[in-house]
């Protein structure tokens, strides 16, 4: 077995925003997924509000994810059977926190009031990860985690989503903790680390 | 190159074991119930040959009487007139309480075409002759007591005939006059015509002779239309296999042809794949087919001789034919399947995508005009059903009919969870919903499959119990006598007679005689006018004065199976042996396929030939049943020969449900079948389903939830496709009630319906569902969180 991470240490207070490089296999995804709840790390802590979610069930970490974490991925992942309406919300309504108001001024705000009864395989890639920063931040999560959520973009777009996911995410008072691969882009964060074999360094 | 590719090719089926296993496994359970059904098919007219062969009534010219037997002044008058003729009796003789057909011949004359044993060997004409050597099958053989001659068996006679000399048959029948002569087939010339020789016979084609060929036949169409029904919802399986293994493999065609390999080398060597897998496969379905045509032939064996009164041996032979048939059928069912999917490869550009996602998502474009073809298949049924006409047309019928709404159910399914959907309040069921109307295409086949299957159950469920509940209320009506009673000889029937006037309130005598009726062969039966008829007899339609007239002897009664195939109805003339007659009423006479008539029993003894039955039925209190069984057998009657009602029901019932065992087991094979292409198919499924159903995962839901809903997915599917099932299933119990039933068997039932085993179908569909699921669902449940991930990073 490999050691993917090893000593890792990072806190990430609310309504800050904090960006992870690294090169590729470095880690990068990995931590996210731990961080969300998504994986269990054989050992050490990874501490939520009150919550040590390596101490919590499979069940009691998907309740945690429902209620408080939002997860953007570079595939966008949006389910495919919905349209851009139904995506937007569903997340705010498996949290239980369903808003009409807020979803439209997200949809409006990040473009997409013209699509809302498209579907996903209709829209283009920027268009598709505005649906899932739209789908994440309707639902009011206190952390959003965000994996190369421009890296399937071109420059233009990915600034443009970037700035949109940003503006969202202070609007929410959550905490951003965003995966990136351009030095470029993690510089628009208010802090900054850097993964390297497993480890982190400013 | 070759040899590369083609490992390359098949290193799939490595990797994906479960697509091997449901293409295998489904092809195989095709063959198995084709073949199985086949062998069946061979065995019983296998049997039917060797009926018709005995004494070459295949191929051979007989005369025949039009009543009775041909007396022996009849045999000498054609004798000396110089025709070559071989007579032949034919009765049946008691053999341990069991009846036995026995057939005398004389060897001396018998043509050789029509020499039903082979007494070439030597002395076996001197024992045939003289010591009465007896020749049967082997079944049959075990029952003859030592106290008749000896026996030498042989299999290429039927179960229940025996073959004796003339001599000793006359003396076991006790008779002197034959049932028939057989024409040698080459005559002296300058012959004086039949006609005029033996006026009263009737000259029969060899071609008229396999009676129980041509009866039967109907039975084993219903069984062939089962076994293909079997078939087509196992090559569903193999279609819906063999298109996902070609799809997922796109992108190593695409590599394979961009490295130089050829087109045609490409096809050559999926093809050869196909047919290694077809043979795989047909080989152990033939095997599975000889093992469910073993299972199932003793029933169908008692299914014939109840039903048919046709002999055929319960055991199975193995013949290379079938083998072969059974691989070729295998063969060409891969080759169905999978030309689609060689077609669109043999079509592919090297540059085009893999889209395994989209072999399972299909446009709703494509669900619309499939359902238009559906819905053409189905408007041409409605067509055969109100204008076609026979047996075939009705099968065709039956097929457009399920084949037009297995086509139409995708797109009801999507209809219907479109409008579910309208009613959703929760994000969850609006997903779940949503999720549920994509997967319809990628189980569409497996769902059409489960919809046959469940069509067929409901409509020959609903035959078979609206046959019970008539067949059960007409046999009241028939069995309206409390005791019947078989005397075994004239003196007895009439000592019996004697000693029952005054004990029972009545005594009706069964006798009958064999007539040609409307040129066929049947039975005319005589009875007495009694108020046990007047107030019991199933008629099903009747002049007003029907008893009166019967008793005058100004006419007689017909059963259904002889009204409806000369189409006949009270008033018409009917030609019931020599005579002429009109029909005063016709009755209800299930699972007789013999017409039948009834005349007055003093006009039955007008015929002049000779009146057969030994049998009566007395009518009493229920209270003295036992006290008259009491004084027939204490006046010397055996109380084997004394039967009553009840006993006779439950035998009659007995061979009822005999006669539908095979058809219930083949429902619930097929049922199988389509439960299993379910399982297969959401397995697959399971495997593309991940990238939906991670981001859910990732939003909160966990595996578990994610996996009950996947089970409630599949018995959602399966409860629409049930709901559709069940007028689909009604129409066709009303196609084989009132079209398949009357031109195969030549009666009609009225439909009854039964809610209650609707309910019981559509739990034990639902239940099959959820079982189907629960594999795949639990794959899910306990998959570890990594997979799911990997859909994030995109590493799948």
């Amino acid at each position: 077995m490999q050691t993917v991470l090893r000593d890792v240490s990072l806190s990430l207070e609310a309504g800050k925003s904090l960006a992870l490089t690294g090169e590729s296999g470095s880690g990068k995804s990995t931590l996210l997924t731990l961080v969300a709840g998504l994986d269990a790390p054989d050992s050490g802590a990874i501490r939520f509000q009150n919550h040590d979610l390596t101490q919590m069930d499979d069940a009691a970490r998907a309740d945690l994810r429902r209620g408080e974490i939002g997860v953007i991925f570079q595939q966008f992942n949006l389910i495919p059977s919905l349209d851009v309406a139904a995506n937007i919300a569903f997340h705010a309504r498996l949290a239980g926190r369903a808003d009409g108001e807020w979803c439209s001024e997200l949809a409006h705000h990040l473009g997409l009031a013209d699509h809302l009864t498209r579907y996903p395989e209709q829209l283009s890639g920027g268009q598709q990860q505005r649906v899932a920063i739209a789908r994440t931040l309707a639902a009011r999560p206190k952390l959003v985690l965000a994996d190369e959520p421009t890296g399937n973009l071109d420059e233009d777009s990915s600034d443009t989503v970037l700035d949109l996911l940003m503006s969202g995410v202070r609007d929410t008072g959550a905490a951003l903790l965003m995966v990136t691969h351009s030095l470029r882009q993690a510089k628009k964060l208010d802090r900054r680390l850097h993964l390297s074999h497993g480890q982190v360094s400013p | 190159m070759k040899r590369a590719a083609f490992s390359a090719l098949i290193s799939h089926w490595r990797k994906h074991p479960i697509q091997l296993v449901s293409l295998l496994l489904g092809l195989a359970l095709a063959t198995a119930l084709w073949s199985g059904v086949q062998a069946i098919n061979a065995e019983a007219r296998a049997s039917y040959d060797r009926a018709a062969g005995i004494l070459g009534q295949d191929e051979l010219q007989r005369l025949e009487p039009r009543t009775g037997t041909i007396p022996l002044a009849d045999y000498i008058a054609i004798r000396r007139a110089g025709w070559l003729v071989s007579p032949v009796m034919d009765g049946f003789i008691n053999l341990n309480g069991s009846r036995v057909r026995l057939i005398g011949i004389d060897p001396l004359t018998t043509p050789p075409q029509s020499a039903p044993v082979d007494l070439s060997g030597d002395g076996d004409l001197q024992s045939f002759v003289r010591n009465g050597l007896f020749f049967a099958h082997p079944d049959t053989a075990a029952q003859i007591p030592s106290t008749l001659p000896p026996v030498r068996t042989t299999e290429t006679l039927t179960p229940g005939i025996i073959i004796a000399d003339l001599s000793t048959a006359a003396d076991l029948l006790q008779t002197d006059s034959f049932a028939r002569l057989i024409l040698a087939p080459e005559q002296p010339i300058n012959l004086p015509p039949l006609s005029d020789v033996a006026p009263d016979l009737l000259l029969v084609a060899p071609e008229e002779g396999n009676d129980i060929a041509r009866l039967t036949d109907s039975f084993h169409l219903n069984l062939t239309a089962f076994g293909l029904l079997s078939f087509g919802v196992g090559l569903f399986i193999v279609h819906a296999a063999i298109g996902l293994a070609f799809e997922q493999r796109r992108p190593l065609f695409r590599t394979l042809r961009a490295l130089g390999l050829r087109k045609s080398t490409l096809l050559g060597l999926l093809a050869t794949e196909l047919f290694a897998l077809a043979l795989i496969a047909g080989t152990l379905g033939v095997a599975l087919g000889y093992l469910v045509a073993a299972a199932l032939l003793p029933d169908v064996a008692a299914t014939l001789r109840g039903l048919y009164g046709a002999q055929v041996s319960g055991a199975l032979t193995l013949n290379p034919a079938w083998w072969l048939s059974g691989l070729a059928i295998a063969l060409l069912g891969t080759a169905v399947a999978g030309a689609q999917s060689l077609w669109r490869t043999a079509h592919l550009p090297i540059l085009a995508p893999a889209q395994p996602r989209a072999w399972a998502i299909a446009s709703l474009k494509s669900l619309k005009r499939q359902a238009l073809g559906g819905a053409g298949l189905i408007a041409l049924a409605t067509l055969l059903a109100i204008y076609g006409s026979g047996l075939t047309t009705g099968f065709i019928l039956l097929g457009c009919l399920l084949v037009g709404a297995a086509l139409t159910l995708p797109l009801f399914l999507h209809f219907a969870l479109n409008l579910a959907s309208k009613f959703s309040r929760t994000a969850l069921s609006d997903w779940t919903l949503a999720d549920t109307r994509q997967q319809v295409p990628g189980l569409s086949l497996a769902l059409m499959a489960l919809l046959l299957a469940m069509a067929a159950n409901i409509g020959v469920g609903t035959m078979v119990s609206s046959f019970r509940v008539t067949f059960t209320g007409w046999l009241d009506q028939r069995l309206a006598a409390q005791l019947y009673v078989t005397a075994r000889d004239e003196t007895e029937a009439a000592d019996l007679a004697n000693l029952l006037d005054g004990q029972v309130d009545a005594i009706l005598p069964i006798r009958y005689i064999e007539a040609s009726i409307e040129s066929a062969p049947g039975q005319i039966y005589g009875i007495i006018d009694d108020v046990t008829y007047r107030e019991n007899w199933p008629l099903i339609a009747a002049d007003p004065d029907v008893w009166d007239l019967l008793a005058a002897g100004e006419g007689a009664l017909i059963n259904e199976q002889l009204s409806l195939r000369e189409n006949l109805a009270p008033g018409d003339p009917v030609t019931l042996g020599r005579a002429e007659f009109t029909v005063l009423g016709v009755y209800s006479d299930y699972g007789n396929p013999r017409g039948e008539a009834i005349l007055s029993l003093a006009q039955l003894r007008a015929q002049g030939a000779p009146v057969q039955g030994l049998n009566f039925a007395l009518r009493l209190p229920e209270a003295r049943v036992n006290e008259v069984t009491d004084l027939l057998t204490s006046a010397g009657l055996p109380a084997r020969n004394i039967r009553d009602q009840a006993a006779i029901k439950a035998f009659s019932l007995d061979v009822f449900e005999r006669t539908f065992t095979v058809t219930g087991a083949l429902n619930a094979l097929t049922l199988g079948v389509a439960a299993l292409a379910l399982l297969t198919s959401l397995l697959t499924l399971s495997t593309m389903r991940l990238p939906q159903l991670a981001p859910v995962w990732a939003m909160g839901l966990t595996r578990a939830k994610l996996a009950r809903l996947e089970l409630l997915r599949a018995v959602i599917l399966a409860a629409l496709t049930a709901l559709i099932a069940l007028p689909v299933g009604l129409a066709l119990a009303w196609v084989l009630l009132a079209i398949v039933n009357v031109e195969a068997f030549g009666w009609r039932l009225p439909m009854t319906l039964f809610p209650r085993d609707w309910i019981g179908l559509f739990i034990a569909a639902l239940i099959a569902a959820a079982l189907s699921a629960a594999w795949p669902a639990r794959r899910l449940a306990t998959r570890p969180a990594a997979d799911l991930i990997k859909v994030f990073a995109h590493e799948r």
